[in-house]
């Protein structure tokens, strides 16, 4: 029985280091290869051994397929790839290929050098792995080897982020990675055609979350940071240096902009520049109306976001300050929050998801002492607010991906598991399908019902189509014949004559004569008129056929009459059919027999 | 297949498979447009003052329409186009259009707009973007210097006759038509959809269409048109050579039955490189001679590889300060264009992107003011210009746009060149309404389109079964007669069309796909008829939707209610539904008398014939007449018999 097997090492009941197994067609594909930011341990990894207990992934894997370059979706890559040992094709899209060392890269140094980690991967296995990479572009079918074929389509999530269908034979599964359903500032929205596939695996990360306008959210955020900057306050916006933080930058440009502010808005780290520039190269991948006003106005070049040097940190006076990495985990983000986070006019605003473990995590659950390194304790009096501004789908989004791609199977990952639960339930009370929810290292099993695809000869087909007219009638089905001849790997439907004709075969012909005597008192003649008056009137739909040289055709069965002269009353029917006529043949012998009802007319 | 347009560059054709109607490119042949007089963006007093045209005997009287300049007669007019052939087919009917590159697409609006088309037209991104700025700037070169004549009576077929050459031999001009207006242009290009390299786009689920990289510019794509069974390549404008756009996708056309090549290099003679460093010393040339340089070209495609030239080039010949202006109302669009398509660039550029960097380097000429560009030479153009300098602006037929006002402005000088680059007019007819002049000519038409040593190499390794091409490429051009080898040679011959042909391809369809539904599937007995090969018969319901076939397996009749009436449903006729399978082999003799020995017939008599053996089963009464291909019964109605020896034949033969 085909099968499919789902296997997440990663995000499985759980947000972070999103890596999932995917077998299709006896082929295996490694979807995103991520981090997990709440842990420092092994555990920041997926559990590659499940994979193959000793020695390289690269016989395992017919390809990995990176969704985008959050590292929670890639972080694991290159020490998958270098260390574990991968060397087959890692696909990507263009923007992902472009940024996704970049943030390796810094990943790396925030670990190694600021933390002293060894034993990790280094710069050059970062390089190395990222020459394994094939650019993916949107909606071009890739063909990874004969059989598997995988297609990607826009996410909107962040720039470049993709959903990918893959495919082998008439089986198909679609991962989303991470995605959005509403346009936003800056990208556009998720999009799939209905291409039905057998599982479709879902990020869930709001599984319960049904979110209020943006333009609400917008507002809000914008009213924050306003009062906040009024009264003097300090706003700290810990994100990621690519994503949100682009949207949240036009955001702030405009109303800037229309209000007249003068407050300083500040980027950390220098990958501001550098982020925004890969923005305008590949400005295709950004909203429609980014892209059609960015002659005349590029978005990305802003008038009121100036570079962060440390040093600003310790200005007096509000300020307005875009600091990475997104979750407090770490980095120039880290420091600032602690220089900050004594006084009660200062602001924190967390624009996206913290995953459990995190400084960011800690604080939006309320904890106002912290414990830092060295068992020093950090109050935080500064107001903590968080604002969803993270580009997922939130319940209602996932719900009308289902629409859109109309999968038979559901199966849920990214999200914690107890809202997963009850995503779980209203998927399939919704849409009667099955939702699976498997935790990490648990598989996953839907069985397949492919159809057999076969050549038909064209004659045969429209021959068929002829006869059955150009609509078929649900309650007079047709029932079409043909010979499948199964020679090597092909499948063949053509008409039985030319099967035969094609395998060199002759033919050989069955008959049956069958003499039925039978009591009747009229003239030979009259008895044929007499017996095709009897089967006209009892088979209906039938071609019964009265012919000048004296018999009788049922279909292509012969009916003729004799009689001897001793016994003129008593007739003999000779009944001629062949093999292939055998059902009505074998059942006229039988009527027949029964002789001819008296009330005939002989006219 | 029809064929609508007879420029084998600018092709138009329509081609119908199974049942779709797909019309492939929508070239518009602007070549006529060197019948008619330049439009001037200022006032011009030597055009103005041009002589009208009088024939010998004077007995026509259109010398408003027509004016000689230099002893040749030109339309005093809105130039016109030769549009695609409207009459061959009722244009409502089509399907889709594919494009394959934003030349091939200028022909749009006439077709897609005021003609009842419904369809779609499928390109590519870049294809879309750029084709609406050269599109914009058409409408906009018209419509700056709107003419409130408009010529018609030359068009007369009895006065065209009598006109001097070559408006004598003008073809189709009663199909050429004035610029389409900005709402068509919007209105034709909302109904594209876009697709990228390597799709798979299914039509009516009966065809499938692919666009394939062709290397020749920014998002140009051939195209696969096929269904399960057979495949057209549609080969257009396509390059070999290392130049901004990703190289060509040459492998997916292999195993076609029909490729249609069109689009091939007008300048079978000149070597790109060759014309490139020509290009270079000219225009070094001229500077350093204190003249101007005026390039009319088009505002996307070559101009990029020139600009890249250039960018090695003016640092080395010492022309940093020479300014280079590139006037065109879509300018600033173009170059900001380029610098975003980044996945449609060779390799080369697509890394730069990495980096990040703009795969272009004009990006640099810009921002260290080296070249700059406007949308006129109106406005800021004007009071920025400095003298000598380099000029890139359109419309390289020298009949509308920018480079109007600077052949009026610089031809009279032999100091100033005007080279030109582009290969789709020929300078000597675009310079014709501008003389006698002064100034120095270079024509180094750069074509990037492949030849004819390529493309028969081309086909050779992809081994098309037919190929259909414009009659112009089988046999060598007109004024080089001589050449044998700027023609295709093919064996089969190439099928050639021209304007108006109606070509049937050579296909055979013979198989098409159908699913057996997994149940249907399960049901199939097999049986080894050869060594490897099987067969089973299939008995099932056909099912077609959207031009999807699949078989059921037939549906069970509904179990017979339990009824009194039991002995007459025994009465009712069989269904019409179930011949038996076809039968095949022989039955032997000696084998089959064991079979009937082992099931109580014993007394069995053998008569030997000439095609066989008869059996004459005495205690039954019954003849069996064994023959190589037939067998035959013939017996009296004892059907419990009658069907015992039928299976003690069919045991004996295979079924079909």
């Amino acid at each position: 029985m085909p099968e499919i097997k789902v296997t997440p090492l990663g995000a499985g009941q759980d947000v972070g280091r999103s890596c999932i197994l995917v077998s299709i067609g006896g082929k295996n594909v490694m979807l995103d290869c991520g981090m997990h930011m709440g842990f420092n341990d092994d555990r920041r990894f997926p559990d590659f051994s499940y994979i193959t207990q000793q020695g390289r992934l690269t016989e395992f894997l017919d390809c990995v397929i990176i969704s985008h370059f959050h590292l929670d979706h890639c972080g694991a890559l290159p020490y998958m790839s270098e260390m574990v040992g991968y060397d087959g094709p890692i696909y990507m899209t263009h923007p992902t290929k472009a940024i996704c060392p970049i943030l390796l890269e810094d990943f790396r140094k925030i670990t190694v050098d600021k933390k002293g980690e060894t034993n990790f991967f280094t710069s050059q296995m970062i390089k190395d792995c990222m020459k394994k990479v094939v650019p993916l572009n949107l909606h071009q079918t890739v063909q990874v080897d004969d059989e598997l074929e995988i297609k990607a389509y826009y996410a909107g999530h962040v720039l470049g982020a993709a959903m990918v269908q893959i495919k082998v034979g008439s089986e198909s599964v679609v991962y989303t990675g991470d995605y959005n359903m509403t346009p936003d500032r800056h990208l556009g929205a998720a999009w799939i055609d209905k291409c039905r596939p057998d599982i479709l695996i879902s990020e869930s990360t709001y599984a319960t979350t049904i979110r209020d306008s943006k333009r609400c959210r917008e507002r809000d955020f914008l009213k924050k940071v306003h009062e906040t900057v009024e009264r003097g306050g300090k706003v700290l916006i810990p994100v990621f240096a690519l994503g949100r933080a682009q949207e949240l930058c036009i955001l702030l440009e405009t109303f800037w902009e229309r209000m007249n502010m003068k407050a300083p808005i500040y980027f950390s780290t220098g990958l501001t520049e550098k982020a925004n520039h890969y923005y305008k190269l590949f400005i295709t991948w950004t909203n429609q109306k980014i892209r059609k006003t960015f002659v005349q106005r590029n978005m990305f070049e802003f008038k009121h976001i100036k570079a962060f040097d440390r040093s600003y940190a310790d200005n007096p006076g509000p300020m307005v300050v875009f600091a990475t990495p997104g979750m407090l985990h770490a980095g120039q983000s880290l420091q600032i929050f602690k220089k900050w986070a004594g006084n009660e006019k200062n602001m924190i605003i967390m624009p996206g998801y913290c995953v459990q473990g995190t400084i960011g995590h800690k604080i939006l659950n309320g904890q106002k002492k912290l414990e830092m390194e060295n068992r020093q304790t950090l109050e935080v009096k500064l107001q903590v607010e968080y604002m969803s501004f993270s580009a997922h789908a939130d319940a209602k989004g996932i719900m009308q991906l289902i629409r859109m791609a109309e999968p038979r199977n559901m199966l849920l990952v990214h999200g914690e598991a107890k809202k997963m639960e009850f995503l779980k339930d209203k998927i399939e009370q919704e849409f009667s399908i099955n939702c699976f929810m498997p935790a990490n290292g648990e598989t996953t099993t839907v069985i397949t019902n492919p159809s057999v695809p076969v050549d038909i000869s064209l004659n045969l087909l429209k021959r068929e189509m002829a006869l059955g007219g150009p609509l078929p009638d649900p309650k007079k089905p047709r029932t079409m014949h043909g010979t499948l001849i199964m020679k090597d790997n092909s499948l063949r439907l053509v008409s039985p004559e030319q099967a035969l004709k094609e395998l060199g075969l002759n033919e050989h012909q069955l008959r049956f004569t069958c003499r039925v005597q039978l009591q009747d008192s009229h003239s030979d003649s009259d008895t044929l008129i007499r017996i095709y008056t009897h089967l006209k009137s009892l088979l209906k739909g039938y071609t019964i056929q009265h012919l000048p040289d004296g018999t009788v055709m049922v279909e292509s069965i012969v009916i003729k009459v004799s009689s001897s002269a001793e016994e003129p009353n008593t007739k003999v029917l000779l009944l001629s059919w062949s093999y292939q006529d055998e059902d009505l043949g074998s059942f006229l012998s039988t009527l027949l027999k029964k002789g001819l009802p008296s009330g005939l007319s002989s006219i | 297949m029809y064929c609508l347009s007879g420029h084998p560059t600018l092709p138009c054709n329509v081609l119908k498979f199974k049942s779709t109607t797909i019309m492939l490119d929508c070239g518009l042949d602007t070549t006529s447009v060197l019948q008619f007089l330049p439009l001037p963006l200022v006032h011009s007093p030597r055009l103005s003052k041009l002589p009208g045209w009088v024939s010998k005997d004077s007995t026509i009287n259109i010398e408003k329409e027509l004016k000689v300049c230099a002893g040749r007669v030109f339309v005093d007019s809105q130039p016109e186009f030769c549009l695609p052939e409207k009459e061959l087919l009722d244009l409502s009917t089509i399907d889709v259009i594919l494009i394959s590159n934003y030349h091939c697409m200028m022909a749009l609006p006439y077709i897609t707009e005021h003609t009842g088309f419904t369809g779609t037209v499928y390109a590519t991104e870049p294809t879309l973007q750029i084709g609406r700025l050269l599109m914009e700037e058409l409408v906009n070169f018209m419509e700056r210097v709107p003419k409130a004549q408009s010529a018609t009576c030359w068009k007369n077929k009895e006065i065209q006759r009598l006109l001097p050459s070559p408006l004598k031999d003008a073809v189709e001009v009663s199909t050429w038509k004035r610029c389409y207006s900005i709402q068509d242009v919007n209105s034709a290009l909302s109904k594209v959809q876009l697709v990228g390299y390597s799709q798979k786009v299914e039509l009516f689920g009966a065809v499938q269409v692919t666009p394939l990289s062709s290397g020749y510019s920014l998002g140009s794509s051939n195209w696969i048109i096929q269904s399960h069974y057979e495949k057209v390549s549609y080969v257009s404008g396509s390059s070999l050579l290392t130049t901004h756009p990703q190289p060509m996708d040459q492998s997916a056309l292999k195993n076609s039955d029909v490729l249609i090549l069109t689009g091939l290099t007008q300048m079978p003679t000149a070597n790109p490189d060759g014309m490139l460093g020509d290009f270079c010393s000219n225009l070094a040339m001229t500077i350093r001679a204190g003249g101007n340089v005026l390039v009319p070209c088009y505002s996307s495609g070559v101009i990029y590889d020139l600009l890249e030239c250039l960018y090695q080039f003016i640092e080395n010949a010492n022309l940093g300060s020479t300014p280079f202006y590139f006037i065109s109302p879509v300018a600033n669009s173009s170059l900001e264009f380029s610098q975003i398509f980044a996945e449609w660039l060779c390799h080369n550029k697509q890394s730069k992107v990495y980096l990040p960097e703009p795969p272009f380097p004009h990006a640099e000429l810009i921002q260290t003011n080296k070249l700059k560009h406007y949308p006129s030479i109106h406005g800021d153009f004007s009071s920025e210009f400095r003298q000598p300098c380099v000029v890139f602006t359109g419309h390289p037929s020298l009949r509308f746009g920018d480079v109007v006002h600077f052949m009026e402005l610089w031809g009279k000088s032999s100091l100033n060149t005007i080279i030109f680059t582009e290969p789709d007019f020929s300078y000597l007819d675009a310079l014709a309404p501008y003389q006698p002049l002064a100034m120095k000519c270079v024509y180094c038409p750069i074509d990037t389109r492949l030849n004819f040593h390529q493309v028969s190499k081309l086909l050779k390794e992809v081994q098309p079964l037919h190929v259909v091409c414009p009659e112009q490429y089988t046999q060598p051009p007109p004024a080089q007669s001589h050449r044998s080898d700027l023609m295709l040679e093919l064996q089969p011959p190439p099928m050639p069309y021209c304007r108006c042909s109606v070509l049937g391809l050579p296909f055979r369809r013979r198989w098409e796909r159908i699913q057996l539904l997994p149940e249907l599937a399960k049901s199939l007995v097999p049986s080894e008829i050869k060594p490897g090969i099987s067969v089973a018969t299939v008995s099932a319901v056909l099912q077609s939707k959207d031009n999807k076939h699949t078989l059921q397996p037939v549906p069970k009749p509904p179990p017979l209610p339990p009824s009194k009436k039991r002995k007459r449903v025994v009465e009712e006729p069989p269904e019409l539904l179930a011949p038996k399978p076809l039968l095949s082999g022989a039955v032997p003799l000696e084998a089959f008398l064991a079979m009937l020995h082992k099931h109580g017939i014993t007394e069995v008599k053998v008569e030997e014939t000439a095609e066989g053996h008869i059996l004459h089963l005495q205690a039954e009464d019954t003849l069996i007449q064994l023959e190589e291909d037939g067998t035959h019964i013939v017996c009296d109605d004892n059907e419990p018999l009658r069907t015992t020896l039928r299976d003690l034949v069919l045991r004996f033969l295979m079924k079909l």
